[in-house]
């Protein structure tokens, strides 16, 4: 097999040393699954179709990659299956700005569309924290968000239509640019499908033109629920910010050492939000946050005067899980969401399970849509604290799913949360998303194992059998 | 506010049930957008109701039999709106045919706004698919695939979807010298921008001071007065990129008023079918297949072709 795929491919682009195996092993989650079978690097969609066929041919499963930043598995191999990694297909084909969306491969990172949109006066809205690294194939897999989804959407909302090739090889156009595309939308049930129903070759993507006024805003207070309880009254008072983002003390002060923009270290947390629009709008909208956040007893409201000083404010909640660094050797990322007026309430049941746990736990979160991001901190090379760290985030889970919330915003359920989703669906509910699967892949040969969990997905069982003979020749 | 209960829902499943064929029936204000319904379909109809509605996390929980202007007329109270289209009769009626309204580009689409649904299978069990909150990822976006469905997946029982507010300021003016076609690239983001060949109509909302500057911006374009609203819109919907307005054809479409920046033209012909490619069909088929094997659900219907 892995000589078909260099014959069609070309033998530089199908790794199998085991450097590059033990490497497409792992994505950025902590999660450890089987090995990497070979490793291909399409350069377009025809290359795509064919690893399709051969695969199909050999009944090898495959699991599509981008840069692998996802933080729920969703990347990992299970068994021994095929890796597809997109990485070389970064190109931006066509920006059209009078029908405002634009052609892009898969592989291309995320902000670099941003920047090549700038001389357009627009942008791609999505805005993952990942986005330096992260690709616009890895965004629709998982329906990636960023702080600026709360006014603008999550990716779903900014994807026409993608070219996608099914596991039989097949290449169709899911959605379109047309206003209504006939059929079912497949482009909607595509995106977030983490790579276990086609692999996107080719994405048309909305694009966004910058508006003119922007005011950013940091508001400190002396408790979480202060700055909780003012993103509840902020859209409240019908105000929809462009972004809401807390953090606590730790992570504030992490930031500050790192960054220098002028976050006050002794907030017990700080509220970064962001208005924009049109310049009479974005005015009395700040002016409404600021009271809004007087009126919950912030100790201070500190508006950014100028673009500078707006990026570092900026640079220091994008960096945010980086200057973690300083605290704790690693960190867990859990991703939940809570209806917002419970956000104090579970906030602190989070600080709780962690004190319990004997873990320290520091926040940093896209408060306006109530999804949360706590960080658990420890060093890999304390005796059993991944099983307390798992312990620990089990219950963040759960304590989210009492209040009312969802068990991922952004992230994606990948290995990390499957076991999870009989939490919030039942036996029936996970059929009909089964069935959605068997529609696109009918032998679950695509990222088997994921999402869905395997009690509902027989066929998963099979597309992860051992490994076998001749795998790497 | 009526309160309902889950009972509705077990009620509308057993309603369903899980052998003879079923259509359901909203209010017909769309009742045709699909094909017609095959002869000898027994017709069920969901139960109606505003179950449970908070405005601070921009959420509305609804049966599905609910009517459109009930919802909007509730959520008004608390200054708040939907995508669901106002000239819809039931809220699952809109959603099932999954038509976006005329002023999309302030309104959002309908499809972004359903964060929830329950539906009866073809089975007539009760699924639940998507979650409670604004911004959700757990598991396949099983919602959205209903948008638009007809009805021919699972017969939609009650819904969480996502409210806006409603701007502070909503304005119509129109313009007979205006190219329609600018008025994007003059003004930040219309709430619609609507087109009959001749006369142009565009919708502002907002701050009040932002509102009057884009009609301040627009009079570089053309010469504006203030109107009522939109103009009748012909029934018929043709699906078109934003650049193919340019080249509209009143021979081929009759009288139309098109939406400009959106692709969506209201005429007085039909659209002609729309080919779609051998591997899609047989994706939507298998679709259809996994979720209603014995085509039970809505016969005759199909969002393959929906306005032919």
């Amino acid at each position: 097999m892995v000589a078909e795929l260099r014959h069609e491919l070309s033998p530089d682009r199908v790794r199998t040393d085991s450097a590059e195996r033990a490497l497409y092993a792992h994505d950025a989650s902590v999660f450890v699954g089987g090995v990497s079978g070979p490793i291909c690097f399409p350069v377009n969609a025809r290359e795509v179709q064919l690893i399709a066929r051969i695969c199909a041919t050999h009944g090898r499963s495959i699991v599509p990659r981008g840069a692998g930043t996802g933080l729920a598995g969703g990347a990992i191999p299970l068994g021994a299956p095929i890796v597809v990694v997109t990485t070389k297909m970064t190109r931006i084909l066509e920006v059209d700005v009078e029908n405002r969306i634009a052609w892009v491969e898969p592989g291309l990172i995320n902000l670099d569309l941003s920047r090549a949109l700038h001389p357009y006066g627009f942008h791609f809205a999505p805005d993952p924290s990942s986005q330096q690294a992260c690709t616009i194939g890895g965004n629709v897999a998982n329906n990636s968000g960023g702080p600026h989804c709360l006014a603008y959407g999550v990716t779903s909302q900014h994807v026409v239509a993608i070219d996608v090739v099914l596991p039989d090889g097949e290449l169709v156009t899911l959605g379109g640019l047309d206003a209504e595309p006939d059929g079912y939308d497949v482009r909607g049930a595509f995106v977030g499908s983490e790579g276990t129903l086609g692999i996107a070759t080719r994405i048309a993507v909305r694009i966004t033109p910058t508006p003119p006024a922007v005011r950013t805003l940091l508001l400190a207070f002396d408790s979480i629920e202060g700055a909780a309880n003012t993103v509840s009254g902020i859209i409240a008072a019908g105000v929809v910010p462009a972004a809401m983002e807390v953090m606590d003390q730790a992570i504030t002060e992490a930031v500050e050492n790192f960054v220098h923009a002028g976050y006050p270290r002794d907030a017990a947390a700080v509220l970064l939000a962001e208005v924009d629009g049109l310049a009479a709008g974005v005015d009395i909208d700040a002016e409404r946050i600021a009271h809004i956040g007087r009126a919950n007893g912030a100790t201070s409201v500190r508006v950014a005067a100028d673009d500078e000083e707006r990026s570092k404010l900026w640079k220091g909640r994008k960096t945010a899980f980086g200057a973690v660094a300083q605290i704790a050797p690693s960190y867990y990322l859990h991703d939940t969401v809570v209806p917002r007026a419970a956000l104090a309430t579970v906030l602190r049941a989070i600080y709780d399970i962690a004190a319990r746990h004997q873990l320290l736990v520091v926040n940093v979160f896209h408060a306006g849509d109530g999804n949360l991001h706590p960080l658990l901190l420890f060093d890999p090379r304390d005796p059993g604290v991944l099983e307390q760290v798992h312990e620990a985030g089990r219950e963040i889970v759960l304590a989210s799913l009492a209040a009312g919330g969802v068990l991922s915003g952004e992230h994606g359920i990948g290995v990390e949360k499957q076991e999870y989703m009989s939490l919030m669906f039942s036996s029936d509910d996970l059929d009909h998303q089964n069935r959605l699967r068997r529609s696109f892949d009918p032998t679950c040969r695509l990222n088997p194992g994921k999402v869905i969990p395997s009690s509902h997905s027989c066929a998963d069982i099979q597309a992860l059998r051992s490994v076998p003979k001749g795998v790497w020749g | 506010m009526t309160v309902a209960t889950d009972a509705q829902l077990v009620e509308f499943a057993d309603d369903v049930g899980d052998t003879d064929v079923v259509a359901v029936e909203g209010a017909r204000t769309r009742w045709r957008v699909g094909g017609d319904l095959s002869l000898g379909a027994r017709l069920v109809r969901a139960p109606a109701g505003i179950l449970d509605y908070q405005p601070e996390e921009m959420i509305v929980r609804a049966l599905a039999g609910t009517s459109v202007d009930e919802l909007h007329a509730e959520l008004k109270t608390r200054g708040q709106r939907t995508a669901l289209a106002r000239r819809a009769g039931t809220v699952g009626g809109a959603l099932a045919v999954g038509e976006n309204d005329v002023d999309v580009l302030g309104r959002g689409r309908i499809r972004d706004c359903v964060l929830q649904v329950k539906y009866v299978s073809a089975e007539g069990r009760i699924i639940k698919c998507g979650g409670p909150t604004v911004k959700n990822v757990s598991g396949f976006d099983v919602p959205r695939m209903m948008v638009g469905a007809l009805g021919t997946l699972g017969l939609i029982g009650e819904v969480i979807l996502r409210t806006n507010p409603i701007p502070a300021t909503t304005t119509w003016i129109t313009s007979d010298d205006a190219d329609p076609f600018a008025v994007p690239n003059m003004v930040l983001k219309p709430s619609a921008v609507l087109w009959d060949g001749e006369r142009t109509w565009v919708e502002l909302e907002g701050h009040q001071l932002d509102v009057r500057a884009q009609e301040q911006d627009l009079g570089a374009i053309g010469t504006w007065r203030s109107c009522e609203g939109p103009p009748e819109l012909p029934t018929h919907r043709w699906s078109l990129r934003p650049t193919d307005l340019r080249r509209l054809d009143c021979s081929e479409m009759g009288p139309y008023v098109a939406s400009v920046g959106v692709g969506t033209v209201f005429a007085t012909v039909a659209q002609p079918y729309r080919h779609v490619a051998k591997p899609l069909a047989e994706l939507f088929d298998r679709i259809k297949h996994e979720f209603d094997p014995t085509e039970r659900l809505n016969p005759g219907r199909s969002p393959v072709g929906r306005y032919r």
